[in-house]
């Protein structure tokens, strides 16, 4: 049996599982956080930010993995 | 025929040939930018004590950006210094996204790569710059050597910071906004399209199944709200994200 088509999106979405449950883990820690003490929310809103940004970075270089001309073979 | 990524890529509409060759979606650039610029002019060139409403809405934006965003970031002192140009990037950004929902326009103006592209170099450029002028060239240094380390390990982390901070910050910053935006237009259209079709081919030529394209509309709508929170959303995560950028880079050394 021959399959026929692109690799790419299935590695786009094997790693959108990874950046995902690491994304819902830091939104959810913040939160937790933000309710023991709310007086830091503000620091502890930018200190998500960056780590959804770096975490998120994973799933965004899996999409351009589509974009890179690999030779055929 | 369903959505495919030749939309973003519409013919030449003027200047055909040129090097100013201008399609569909540069032309929504330019109206954009003419539209933030009367907005911004026309809405501040009265102000009153006793506001109007429109006058309400515009205080309002700008003390968002520049109380939860700005200030709460960067502190009093830095966050007026780069107060205007992350204004920019917030309301030029948020501008261009809403295009994408705009009817008639329908199109994103940052959902090809120039913009985003010179967004995130902006915010690139920005951040070395402040951190040149902070520390000088010690701030490559600081960015890159974490104090206390034997050598090898030194080495390695300075590669991985390197890698972390100068590479992967501005490709981030423009495949977030261009992915967004591309894949908002995809479903938005993929459902309209899809609605288009039940209607005017299946229910027209006698089958019910083409009753189903109410599902599809009214998904199409709900995308729709989700497209203008999505836009609002990115806007507000690139200017976040410029100005942790930016702190990190004046922060004192750890």
């Amino acid at each position: 049996m021959n399959v026929v088509g692109q690799l790419a999106p299935l590695a786009f979405g094997l790693a959108a599982i990874g950046s995902g449950i690491g994304v819902g883990i830091i939104v959810g820690k913040t939160i937790e956080s933000v309710a023991r003490q709310p007086e830091l929310q503000g620091r502890l809103q930018s200190l998500m930010f960056l780590g959804i940004a770096l975490t998120e970075a994973l799933a965004f270089i899996a999409i351009a993995v589509a974009f890179i001309p690999f030779p055929k073979p | 025929m369903g959505p495919s990524i030749d939309e973003f890529f519409p013919g030449a509409i003027l200047f055909a040939g040129t090097p100013f060759e201008m399609n569909r979606i540069m032309l929504i650039r330019v109206l954009v930018v003419i539209v933030l610029a009367l907005i911004f002019v026309l809405g501040t060139r009265n102000l009153k004590i006793i506001p109007t409403r429109g006058q309400v809405a515009l205080e309002f934006a700008y003390t968002f950006v520049r109380d939860s965003i700005v200030i709460g970031t960067l502190g009093e002192k830095d966050g007026k210094r780069f107060l205007p140009i992350l204004m920019t990037i917030f309301f030029v950004t948020l501008g261009m996204d809403l295009t994408g929902t705009i009817p008639l326009l329908q199109i994103a103006g940052t959902s090809v790569i120039g913009l985003p592209l010179l967004m995130s170099l902006l915010a690139y450029a920005l951040f070395i710059y402040a951190g040149i002028k902070q520390h000088g060239l010690k701030y490559f240094k600081n960015a890159l050597i974490l104090p206390g380390l034997n050598p090898f390990m030194a080495i390695f982390l300075a590669l991985l910071e390197f890698l972390s901070t100068f590479i992967v910050r501005p490709v981030t910053l423009t495949l977030r906004l261009l992915m967004n935006m591309v894949a908002g237009h995809l479903l938005l259209s993929l459902c309209f399209l899809a609605t288009q079709f039940f209607f005017f081919t299946v229910l027209a030529g006698g089958n019910p199944l083409g009753l189903l394209g109410i599902g599809t509309f009214a998904f199409g709508i709900a995308f729709t709200v989700l497209e203008l929170f999505v836009a609002a959303l990115q806007a507000y995560v690139i200017t976040i994200l410029t100005a942790i950028y930016l702190s990190m880079a004046i922060a004192e050394e750890h």
